[in-house]
């Protein structure tokens, strides 16, 4: 059987979401043998590639870059995850809405506080535009199954991961269904 | 007082008259999600979440305060049911700012385990993301409003069980908040007995003991419960 195109994406979050990919541990030797990874921030991959099976995808939808991004991975996968509680609800990521749109967010942090010069990070091109508001992954692009935990703990991932490999709807008990 | 027979989710069950279905659901081992119920204290029947269908009726009854009559059928799970928990709890969580993940409540939360339990695993409406204050002007207590459900147990733990009615709901719709006597400050409301009964009775992060950081707020719910026995029933083992 040809192995699973699979990919991971590293959007609005802090990257403990695949920190915890990495506790599945000697699991990750048998997911190789079964899965080719072909795009990943644990790679150096620098294009997301036009075709591929399963995308796990941390973080909440942030700014410009984040959108894009997000488009385009859904174009290309057939079975998109969202990958922990950035990507399922906002969470942390989404923290900064309650306090208004970007400018009335980057304002205080860049222009009132700011030293010497203050500027808003705006160099074109280098530093993507924040979105107004923060969304979860869902808001954005259609997502086909959602992995909840702040992180999502090494046996949550194995769970999913593991249901698609056997070619099955991936079925989370109560327990690991948690937000947090 | 007499007893009545009725089908509960095709079980066939006895109750005392006037026993509510939540109470008699309850005894006999079928569960109905709560989240405004709190054993020890009256109910509010605000959160909807323990909404039953009763055969005969076209509305569907919320199951802590209606009666048990003779020869009800009630079924407590139906899809309809279902999907209505769900997109109640869908509700809270989009009215107000809860992010499990930096909640002092996280693990210790009934709303939490609500969502899990009920399948919430995703939020398909808009977050209205408001802007709400945290209170921390009690000496040993705060209350984020970001994390209020408006369940009011703590407006009945307080009334009920300590009898200070420090605690109340202010404002309509959307905008009702609750509040610490003529919305004052905790800190200067001077009814407040610093008991920390409303904090117990929070099924969420919103009441909680100052200098309690992330997952780190245990809440003892069932000592209420244990407190009205104990004056009722004189009983005082729990």
């Amino acid at each position: 059987m040809d192995k699973l195109k699979f990919a991971t994406v590293w959007l609005g979050g802090c990257s403990g979401c695949h920190m915890s990919f990495l506790d599945l541990d000697e699991w990750l030797i048998e997911l190789a043998d079964r899965v080719e990874l072909v795009y990943s921030p644990l790679m150096d991959a620098k294009k997301f590639p036009e075709d591929v099976d399963v995308v796990l995808v941390e973080g909440a939808v942030a700014n410009q870059e984040n959108e894009e991004m997000a488009h385009r991975l859904r174009k290309a996968s057939r079975y998109v995850i969202a990958f922990g509680d950035c990507a399922v609800t906002g969470n942390v990521t989404a923290l900064r809405n309650p306090l208004g749109l970007a400018l009335e967010v980057l304002r205080p942090v860049y222009l009132e506080n700011g030293d010497a010069n203050p500027r808003l990070p705006d160099e074109k091109g280098i530093v993507p535009v924040l979105l107004d508001r923060v969304l979860p992954l869902h808001q954005v692009i259609p997502v086909d199954c959602y992995l909840p935990g702040c992180p999502p703990d090494a046996p949550r991932i194995r769970a999913v991961l593991q249901d698609l490999l056997d070619g099955k709807v991936p079925q989370l008990s109560v327990e690991q269904r948690y937000f947090g | 007082m007499s007893v009545v027979t009725l089908t509960i989710d095709e079980k066939i069950v006895s109750a005392q008259e006037g026993q509510t279905l939540l109470d008699v659901a309850r005894e006999n081992a079928i569960d109905i999600p709560t989240l405004c119920h709190l054993d020890g204290v009256s109910e509010a029947a605000a959160c909807r979440l323990c909404l039953v269908e009763v055969v005969g009726t076209s509305r569907l009854l919320p199951a802590c305060v209606t009666r048990a009559a003779e020869g009800m059928v009630v079924h407590t799970t139906t899809p309809k049911l279902v999907e209505y928990r769900r997109m109640i709890l869908e509700l809270f969580f989009t009215e107000r700012n809860h992010v499990c993940s930096v909640c002092v409540a996280n693990s210790a939360c009934e709303l939490q385990a609500l969502a899990a339990s009920q399948g919430m695993i995703h939020v398909r409406l808009d977050y209205l993301h408001p802007h709400l204050p945290v209170d921390t002007s009690h000496q040993q207590f705060g209350i984020d409003h970001n994390r209020c459900i408006l369940c009011t147990r703590c407006v009945r733990a307080c009334d009920e069980i300590e009898g200070a009615h420090t605690w109340d709901v202010a404002g309509r719709g959307i905008h009702s908040r609750v509040i610490t006597d003529l919305a004052q400050p905790w800190g200067e409301a001077t009814s407040c007995t610093s008991c920390g009964k409303c904090v117990q009775a929070c099924p969420t992060g919103a009441l909680f003991r100052q200098g309690s950081t992330v997952a780190e707020m245990q809440k003892d719910r069932e000592q209420l419960a244990f407190l009205v026995r104990a004056r009722k029933e004189k009983q005082w083992i729990s």
